[in-house]
């Protein structure tokens, strides 16, 4: 499991779940690597600004992370953590490797408008 | 906006940081540290420290968090992902700007900001970042499987990547801009005796092309101004540290090397303005030296707050 103070989704039912019972959804697949850890922090800061939006992460190397890994939005990404936001369900963005405040606040803003 | 007074403000908030909040906090000192990225600074990119004395083997994340919360733990405020927007440093009084919009002023800033990976600074490296190009060898290697890649660079990171890289990769060439490395004799004779391992010396990339992933790059070979393309699917960038003094250009004395420049008790040019760690002039950079600076610089402030506190009151 991942070592973070976000909720942890554990299992592809899990994911479903939270898509289907949450409106705005940014979803961190990773591991606990440099380029993950940073995106894990910059969420967990995020937490209480973005009410809105519930943020989870989930272990990239749990056989139900497929769920994320084979994503059509995901093809083409070679770098950890892959990032992906759902809005009602489906995907609204998705990102490849590390991203700074700016750029996470930026998606959280266009793809997740209060 | 708001404005409130500390003692000290650090900018950073990696071990150097953490380390003179703890010192100042313990010390009574109002603290404030405010860290632009994730706190802990480039030990969280470390997967194991095994060279902290008193700990035996401990994660650089774990590391940099029981730091934090030995500073909280004594009264230090941290406020993390932030963004200084401004800063006056002239006077007595001392203020910084974060988000645009909120201001603290303190009697003594301490500067430890750190260093960050250099990048190429080329076209199509932000594009292709996740998407072919990496940092980071033991994040995202498995992506690699079979493949060719390339790893720039020519110090003890790059070739100590290339060769943990071959595990992964059918083949790996590095480039390398100058015709020498700048790595350990070991490390050099490691990655030539691999047979995996290809060398392009005295060239540089100048471009990174794909639709939505890399698929190719320009390389100009530096003797011959020859410029060839090469089809290639993974490129990793090890090439060394900047510090992060952008902001402090024309402010404090850097330099040429854009590295603050301090006295043996860590103070800059400005009175009441410390630095420490990674940002500073200085040979060696390990977690050990980002604690003694942090340590050194936060009992030099201590110290220049009593002093204006007496001044002061005379």
């Amino acid at each position: 499991m991942l070592q973070t103070n976000l909720k942890h989704i554990l299992s592809e039912a899990d994911l479903k779940k939270e898509t289907t019972e949450n409106e705005n959804v940014m979803v961190c697949c990773g591991r606990m690597g440099p380029m993950c850890v940073p995106v894990y922090g910059i969420m967990e800061e995020l937490e209480s600004e973005y009410s809105h939006v519930a943020f989870r992460d989930m272990e990239f190397d749990s056989p139900d992370a497929k769920a994320i890994r084979n994503l059509p939005e995901c093809r083409g990404f070679a770098g950890l953590p892959f990032t992906v936001y759902f809005k009602n369900g489906k995907v609204a963005n998705a990102t490849s490797s590390i991203q700074s405040m700016e750029q996470v606040k930026s998606i959280l803003d266009s793809e997740f408008k209060k | 906006m708001l404005n409130e007074y500390y003692d000290t403000i650090v900018i950073g908030g990696g071990p150097a940081g953490l380390t003179a909040g703890i010192y100042l906090s313990r010390s009574k000192m109002k603290t404030l540290i405010l860290n632009e990225g994730t706190v802990g600074g480039q030990i969280i990119l470390t997967h194991e420290i095994a060279n902290y004395p008193g700990i035996e083997k401990i994660s650089g994340y774990q590391l940099a968090n029981v730091m934090k919360s030995q500073a909280k733990s004594f009264g230090c405020t941290i406020k993390s992902n932030i963004k200084i927007t401004g800063m006056d440093l002239t006077g007595d009084v001392k203020a910084v700007g974060i988000n645009n919009k909120e201001i603290y002023s303190a009697g003594s800033v301490i500067f430890a900001t750190g260093g960050r990976s250099r990048n190429l600074n080329v076209p199509g490296e932000e594009k292709f970042k996740g998407k072919g190009i990496s940092y980071c060898a033991t994040c995202d290697g498995d992506f690699f499987q079979d493949k060719n890649i390339i790893v720039v660079g020519g110090g003890n990171s790059a070739l100590e990547e290339a060769v943990s890289l071959t595990k992964y990769a059918s083949t790996v060439t590095i480039v390398h801009q100058f015709e020498n490395f700048q790595a350990f004799e070991h490390a050099v004779e490691e990655a030539q005796n691999n047979p995996k391992i290809n060398f392009m010396m005295g060239s540089k990339i100048k471009e990174f092309i794909g639709e939505n992933s890399l698929e190719k790059v320009i390389i100009e070979n530096l003797n011959t101004l020859e410029i060839s393309e090469m089809n290639i699917e993974g490129v990793f960038i090890f090439i060394g540290y900047q510090p992060n003094t952008e902001s402090l250009k024309g402010i404090i004395t850097l330099n040429d090397k854009n590295e603050i420049i301090v006295n043996e008790n860590y103070e800059t040019n400005i009175p009441g303005v410390f630095a420490a760690g990674d940002s500073i002039q200085k040979k060696y950079r390990q977690i050990t030296t980002a604690v003694a600076d942090g340590t050194i610089a936060a009992l030099s402030a201590i110290e220049y707050i009593n002093s204006t506190k007496i001044l002061n009151h005379a």
